[in-house]
C-alpha cells in the first residue's frame, strides 16, 4: 500500500469512507504487518514524550550550555501582556519550552525533526486545553500529521541541509495545521488547504543556525510555526482555498530547496549565522563550551 | 515487510536532543560498537570527521557516542551525563578530530573499543539524519548495514564452503536470512547477515566454534521507526 500524494490519501478516504487518521492506520497495519493496538501504543508513547517535554520546559530551569536560551518559555507563559489572549501566548510558550528542553539535551519526540519538535506538542496540548479534545482523538490527530509528513518526506525533504528550515519548521507547521483542521471537524479537502497555506508561508525559509546550534533562531521559529498552523487552519476551516493544491506546493518546496544556496542550508555559514553578532556569538559559545 | 516508511519514521525518534543526526544517530553508532565488542569496554578512541568534528560540542555528539558505548539508547537521559558515568564505570576515552575528509559522509565517526577481557573492535559509521545510521566499516572490511533488523557480523578465513556452513547453522534454527553481504581482504572474509529474528546463543556459539571463524557478533535492531514494533 502506497501513499505518494495527499490527493491520493484524500481519494482513499472517499473510496473507503474513512477519515485520514484511519487511512493512516490502514497504511501502517498493512505495510508493517502490525495490529491497530500496536500502532496506537506507539502513538501513545510519542504523545507522552511530547507532553513531558512541554511540561519540563515550563517548570524546570532550562539554560542551554551556550547560554543563548534562558528560561524563555516561562517568561512568555507568565507574561502579563497578551497580544491575542491567553491561548496564543500559552501555545507560543509551549513551543519554546520544547525547543529549550531539546537544546538542553532533554528528551523529545522528533516531529518531524528535533529542530522542529516544538510545533506539534504545542498545538496538541493547546487543542486539548482549549477545545477539550480527548486523548484518543489527539492520537488520531497525530495520525493525520504523520500522513502529511509522509507525503512531504516522499516528495521533498525534512533535512535542513536540503530544504532549509522550510523542510523542518515549515513541514511541522503544515502537519500541525492539517491536524488542527481534522480535530475541529474539517474534511480532507480542508486539511489539504491548511497544508497548502502553512507551506506557502514557509516557502524559502533558510536554515541559518547561529554557531550551528539548534537554538537561535530555531526555537523562536517553532513558536512562529505554531501561529502559522493556527492561522492556516483558521483559513481552511472558513472555506478559503489555497488555489495551488497542497501536493503542488510540496513539489515547489523541493524545487526551492534545490535552488537555495548550500550556505543557507544548515551550514552555519549564511544568514543569521553570518551576521556580525551571529559570528561573535559563535566565537564566544565555542570558547565557553570547551 | 514493506519498504514503505513507517509513520514512526515521521513521528519520532523519541530521543535526547538536540539533533537527530548529531546526537541520536551518534549514540547509535556508539551503541553498535558496544554490541560488537560484546563485553564491558575499558578504553575507547573515537575519531570524528567533517561536520561531526566541527560541531560536536554544541550538539553533545561526544556525550552521545560515549553514552552509546555505555549501552544507552538514543532516548536514555543518562546521555547528558555520560562522561561522568563512563568515569564511574572505568572507561577511558579519547577523541580525535578530522575536519575535512571528503571520502566520508559529513557525519562520520570511527570508534575503536578495547574490552575488559581483551577483546577489541573498530568500526566506522555515518549518521544520515533523522537518527538513521549506516555502518560502513568493521575491522577494516567495507560493510553497509543499518541495524534496523537483527544482524550477525562474522569474520572468518575465506575457506570454500564457509558460507554454506554458516547459513546451514542458521537454517537449522529455523531463522530466515533476509540479506547477506560478503566482503574480502586477502584470505579473510567478512559476512554481514540480516535476519528476520534473533539467533539463539547456542547457534551463535556453534558458528563461533567453527575452526575458521574468528569473530561472531549479533547486533540487535534499533527500536525506532519501522523496527519499533520488534519490542
Amino acid at each position: 500500500m502506497e501513499f505518494n500524494l495527499l490527493s491520493e490519501i484524500a481519494a482513499y478516504c472517499k473510496r473507503e469512507k474513512k477519515d485520514m487518521a484511519q487511512a493512516m492506520v490502514d497504511f501502517e497495519m498493512r505495510n508493517k504487518n502490525v495490529s491497530r493496538q500496536q500502532v496506537y501504543d506507539g502513538l501513545k508513547q510519542i504523545l507522552l514524550v511530547m507532553e513531558d517535554s512541554v511540561e519540563q520546559g515550563l517548570t524546570q530551569m532550562v539554560i542551554t550550555p551556550s547560554g543563548m536560551l534562558n528560561n524563555w518559555a516561562k517568561k512568555v507563559y507568565n507574561s502579563p501582556i497578551e497580544t491575542l489572549g491567553p491561548s496564543l501566548k500559552k501555545a507560543v510558550a509551549r513551543a519554546i519550552a520544547v525547543g529549550e528542553v531539546n537544546a538542553c539535551m532533554g528528551k523529545i519526540a522528533a516531529a518531524p525533526t528535533a529542530g522542529s519538535a516544538g510545533i506539534m506538542p504545542a498545538v496538541l496540548v493547546t487543542m486539548m486545553e482549549e477545545h477539550k479534545i480527548d486523548r484518543q482523538r489527539i492520537l488520531d490527530g497525530l495520525l493525520v500529521s504523520s500522513a502529511i509528513g509522509l507525503v512531504f518526506a516522499k516528495n521533498s525533504s525534512f533535512a535542513g541541509s536540503e530544504t532549509g528550515c522550510m523542510g523542518e519548521t515549515g513541514s511541522a507547521a503544515a502537519m500541525a495545521a492539517g491536524t488542527i483542521v481534522y480535530l475541529l471537524g474539517g474534511n480532507e479537502e480542508q486539511i489539504l488547504e491548511a497544508v497548502g497555506f502553512a507551506l506557502k508561508a514557509s516557502m524559502g525559509l533558510v536554515c541559518d543556525p547561529v554557531g550551528g546550534l539548534v537554538e537561535e533562531p530555531c526555537t523562536t521559529r517553532n513558536a512562529v510555526g505554531v501561529a502559522n498552523a493556527f492561522v492556516s487552519a483558521q483559513m481552511a476551516l472558513a472555506g478559503i482555498k489555497s488555489l495551488i493544491p497542497a501536493d503542488e506546493v510540496i513539489f515547489a518546496t523541493k524545487e526551492v530547496g534545490d535552488l537555495m544556496s548550500p550556505r543557507l542550508k544548515e551550514s552555519g555559514q549564511g544568514g543569521l549565522a553570518n551576521t556580525k553578532t551571529g559570528r561573535e556569538i559563535q566565537k564566544k559559545v565555542f570558547k565557553s563550551v570547551e | 515487510m514493506s519498504d514503505q516508511p513507517s509513520l514512526f519514521d515521521i513521528l519520532g525518534p523519541i530521543m535526547i536532543g538536540p539533533s537527530s543526526s548529531h546526537t541520536a544517530g551518534a549514540s547509535r553508532i556508539g551503541y553498535i560498537a558496544r554490541q560488537l565488542l560484546r563485553e564491558q569496554p575499558v578504553k575507547a578512541v573515537i575519531t570524528l570527521y567533517n561536520s561531526f568534528a566541527k560541531t560536536h560540542k554544541g550538539h553533545g555528539t561526544d556525550r552521545a557516542i560515549i553514552g552509546g558505548i555505555l549501552g544507552y539508547g538514543p532516548d536514555d537521559a543518562r546521555i547528558r551525563h555520560s562522561f561522568e558515568e563512563a568515569q564511574k564505570e572505568g572507561l577511558k576515552w579519547e577523541f580525535k578530530f578530522v575536519g575535512d575528509f571528503l571520502k566520508f559522509h559529513s557525519n562520520t565517526a570511527r570508534i575503536k573499543l578495547w574490552g575488559k577481557g581483551g577483546e577489541a573492535v573498530e568500526i566506522v559509521g555515518a549518521s544520515l539524519g533523522g537518527g538513521r545510521i549506516k555502518i560502513q566499516e568493521i575491522e577494516g572490511f567495507a560493510v553497509d548495514f543499518n541495524a534496523q533488523t537483527h544482524t550477525l557480523v562474522i569474520i572468518a578465513d575465506d575457506v570454500p564452503g564457509s558460507i554454506q556452513h554458516i547459513s546451514g547453522a542458521i537454517a537449522e534454527e529455523g531463522v530466515n536470512i533476509a540479506n547477506m553481504f560478503v566482503s574480502r581482504i586477502e584470505t579473510k572474509a567478512n559476512m554481514v547477515i540480516e535476519l528476520d529474528q534473533a539467533l539463539s546463543d547456542k547457534t551463535i556459539a556453534k558458528i563461533q566454534s567453527l575452526a575458521w571463524v574468528k569473530f561472531v557478533r549479533p547486533v540487535e535492531p534499533m527500536l525506532e521507526g519501522s523496527s519499533r514494533y520488534e519490542k
